[in-house]
């Protein structure tokens, strides 16, 4: 009897739901390899035609941004209403710009 | 699909999960309540007290249980199905119902524990899910009822679940919503064809309401004046209704349902009072639903052991798997070299 192996590692889900859109994270799930994965997110996440496509990313692939710096990268936007249209007025005689 | 919508201590011995840094900072515990004041979000790499993530890995993991376990009960009936479509469309059921449970494992690994130990926990009998699964499906009518009734119920809490203050939680319960009308249907109007049959045929559905009724109230939990956990879940935006106010909507919903499939339900004290506004009910037994909850329910012991002889029998295709994909990456990198 081979002794208990390690967990199936985690992968993260992506599922373009139609063509000409984006895939989106859609959930999680653990898989022996990425062949594996993508034919349980085939049963897992599209079982009612939720896709026509799917990415599987292994989930410590992903590098994400620190939550303690949220203000560091996000804030400096906040401040910077000149980058919106909104921020311009123009004379309604030139209607739609 | 299906929580029990109070928090069930599980037995004592459970491992401690994993816990991501915290500490007891009042600046960061005002922030998270400031948070939750304004009805936002906690995401898993914020900073959370450590009773609101063990409460969180806590209940995640218990109606994650729940999923896997209550495929037993309508697993039982998939080849005893009266025909293909209705083996059919159970296959396809208990199918979400395994789905459900990967999306809810999935929600509560989010918070540190893992899935071995999540799973640890239920097959060493330490972690609980609802007590609903340990009574028995006795006839045909048992897979329609638990349709309509019990995954009624299930839906009565899991909608408030979507917007429960954990993100991952929260989103795990739109995924679960969405299917989860599907399963309720199916199983109502599997009752109404049966009520077009023959005699035999509706008193067996009459049977199973009367056998599963009282079960589906006490699914909701303890009356609030006994639920000292509630006020501290709707404190932290985890639960959004009281147990009580959800009992009282699913009675309110289910009346109407009952007389237009033609069954009663077994209550001489439901009525419908004007004042309220509401229907009235009888007294649950809560004696016989701890009971079972505390493991002494009729079905308690071979769920249990169902489970946990499938997940031993399914040990080697999990090592194979892994063993099948270090394997062809070594080939892979073999070939390339």
């Amino acid at each position: 009897m081979s002794t208990q192996l390690k967990e199936w590692p985690l992968w993260e889900i992506f599922v373009r739901s139609k063509q000409g859109l984006e895939h989106k994270h859609c959930g999680s799930l653990h898989a022996a390899d990425a062949a594996q994965a993508l034919e349980m997110a085939r049963d897992v996440y599209t079982r009612r035609q939720e896709g026509v496509s799917i990415w599987v990313v292994e989930s410590k692939a992903i590098t994400a941004s620190n939550p303690d710096e949220k203000g560091e990268l996000f804030d400096p936007a906040a401040d910077k209403i000149y980058r919106h249209p909104t921020f311009y007025e123009i004379p309604d005689e030139v209607g739609h710009m | 699909m299906y929580t029990q919508s109070f928090n069930v201590p599980d037995s004592p011995g459970a491992k401690t999960v994993a816990l991501a840094p915290s500490s007891d900072d009042p600046a960061l515990q005002a922030a998270f309540d400031t948070r939750i004041d304004a009805d936002g979000r906690i995401e898993p790499q914020d900073w959370m007290p450590e009773a609101y993530r063990k409460t969180l890995v806590r209940q995640i993991s218990q109606h994650a249980h729940s999923e896997i376990v209550g495929m037993l009960p309508e697993g039982n009936w998939i080849s005893r199905a009266p025909s293909l479509k209705r083996k059919a469309i159970l296959i396809a059921k208990v199918q979400d119902e395994g789905g459900h449970g990967l999306y809810l494992y999935s929600a509560a690994e989010t918070l540190g524990t893992s899935r071995d130990q999540m799973l640890d926990g239920l097959h060493s009998g330490r972690a609980k899910y609802s007590s609903i699964f340990n009574y028995p499906t006795l006839t045909w009518a048992d897979v329609g009822v638990i349709g309509w009734l019990v995954d009624g119920a299930a839906i009565m809490n899991q909608v408030p679940l979507c917007r429960c203050s954990y993100g991952p939680y929260a989103r795990a319960m739109v995924r679960v919503c969405k299917e989860e009308s599907f399963h309720q249907r199916q199983g109502y109007e599997a009752l109404l064809v049966m009520m077009t049959g023959t005699e035999e045929q509706k008193a067996m559905v009459q049977d199973a309401v009367n056998r599963w009724w009282w079960k589906c109230l006490a699914m909701f939990g303890p009356p609030d004046a006994d639920s000292p956990n509630s006020a501290q879940g709707m404190r932290w935006g985890i639960k959004r209704v009281s147990n009580d106010e959800l009992r009282q909507k699913f009675v309110d919903a289910t009346v109407p349902q009952a007389k237009v499939l033609g069954v009663t339900l077994p209550d001489p004290d439901l009525k419908w009072n004007a004042e309220r506004q509401h229907y009235d009910y009888g007294q649950i037994d809560w004696a016989e639903f701890w009971e079972t909850v505390n493991g002494n329910g009729p079905c308690n012991k071979e769920r249990l052991a169902t489970r946990v002889k499938a997940h031993n029998e399914g040990q080697w295709v999990r090592d194979a798997a892994l063993t099948h994909a270090a394997k062809k990456q070594a080939r892979s990198i073999k070939e390339a070299a």
